[in-house]
């Protein structure tokens, strides 16, 4: 495998005069990271806009306790993010989104170990990690999907929104949330929080796919015949780049 | 297409070391995770606090990249090429956020 740190050329001829790789990766391996440097360019641009817009508004001054919503000030996250499934009611702040962030730690832990049993040719052990690494995906999305659907629907109390209707401002009872109204805050967090997790989870999506397809492939033995599990490796950058990712958004939309 | 003989491969047995260092960087980042929760729910807001989530969410990012993605252990060429162009992520980030703040002063 592509793991020779250094690039043996003839003395008197520079390593970038061509013949050898002087970056000691494969042309394959080496786009995924330079792809990878243009995702994160992306994800920088959204999570810094919503910086920019989040700092552009008022922050809540008050208790958090006595914290209820408010199109005035930027919500408090830890208000907003606080249901578990079959619990309803039970106030469990971040909870949820700490179980989600397990999740996708754990996959990118069963992908690294599939990648590791590529580089030893351990067609069985691959085929085992990259399940998990599969069934991890799949729960995490469906984990979105849940929270999305708990966003979208909103809490047992509406809040009262000011809207414009036929050319007139009427106050009005909102539950939820959608792109052009909401009941947490300014209508642009939840414009963020569509843009920015669904982007993510996007990716994940397409994760789990190129995953789905590394698995398929292993298993009919492409990998064996090509006489590499280099696949593993580069679909396992894409992979460890998507919860890398969401350590950001966790820190930046949930936490800060 | 009609099965060609199946190439012998020889699997090399696991290295547990290696294994287990793997195992032991999950661990950090679960321990790095749960003392995030610690400090959302135990200190007022404030910069203090957004400088340490910013501080142990880098400390995250570096164990995923470099051990995860193996990139301490590539050529330092490619290192350096992933991590200098982020230089302008950190002075968009600088930029966009001050930036944010006047926009506050002026419109709220």
């Amino acid at each position: 495998m592509a793991h020779t740190s250094a690039a043996t050329v003839a003395p008197g001829r520079s390593v970038w005069n061509g013949g050898v790789s002087p970056m000691g990766a494969s042309y394959g391996k080496l786009m995924m990271w330079f792809f990878l440097l243009s995702d994160a360019f992306t994800f920088s641009g959204l999570l810094i806009t919503y910086g920019l817009i989040r700092s552009a508004h008022p922050g809540y001054a008050g208790e958090v306790e006595a914290f209820t919503f408010s199109t005035e000030y930027w919500p408090v996250p830890e208000k907003v993010f606080e249901a578990v499934p079959f619990l309803h009611g039970v106030e469990l702040p971040l909870v949820f989104v700490g179980i989600m962030t397990f999740i996708l730690i754990m996959s990118s832990v069963t992908m690294v170990l599939a990648v590791e049993a590529g580089h030893r040719m351990d067609r069985k052990a691959v085929e085992k990690w990259m399940l998990w690494t599969i069934l991890g995906g799949i729960t995490f999305l469906a984990c979105q999907a849940w929270e999305w659907t708990h966003f979208i629907v909103g809490t047992d109390t509406p809040t009262l929104v000011k809207d414009f209707v036929n050319g007139e401002w009427v106050t009005k009872e909102v539950f939820g949330a959608n792109l052009r109204i909401n009941q947490y805050g300014p209508q642009d967090f939840a414009d963020f929080f569509f843009f920015i997790t669904g982007f993510h989870g996007f990716h994940v999506f397409s994760g789990v796919m190129l995953n789905f397809l590394i698995y398929y492939n292993t298993v009919t033995g492409v990998y064996d015949r090509r006489g590499h599990y280099e696949m593993v490796e580069k679909v396992g950058l894409y992979w460890h780049f998507v919860d890398l990712v969401w350590v950001f958004v966790f820190t930046f939309f949930y936490l800060v | 297409m009609a099965h060609a003989q199946e190439p012998q491969v020889t699997v090399i047995p696991p290295d547990k070391e290696k294994i287990k260092k793997l195992w032991t960087v999950a661990g950090i980042l679960l321990f790095v995770t749960i003392i995030e929760f610690i400090i959302a729910f135990t200190m007022g807001h404030g910069t203090l606090k957004t400088a340490i989530f910013v501080g142990l969410t880098i400390v995250k990012a570096a164990y995923i990249v470099g051990e995860f993605m193996h990139l301490r252990y590539e050529v330092k060429v490619l290192l350096w090429s992933i991590l200098i162009p982020m230089i302008f992520v950190v002075w968009m980030l600088v930029a966009f956020v001050y930036e944010g703040m006047k926009f506050s002063e002026i419109n709220f």
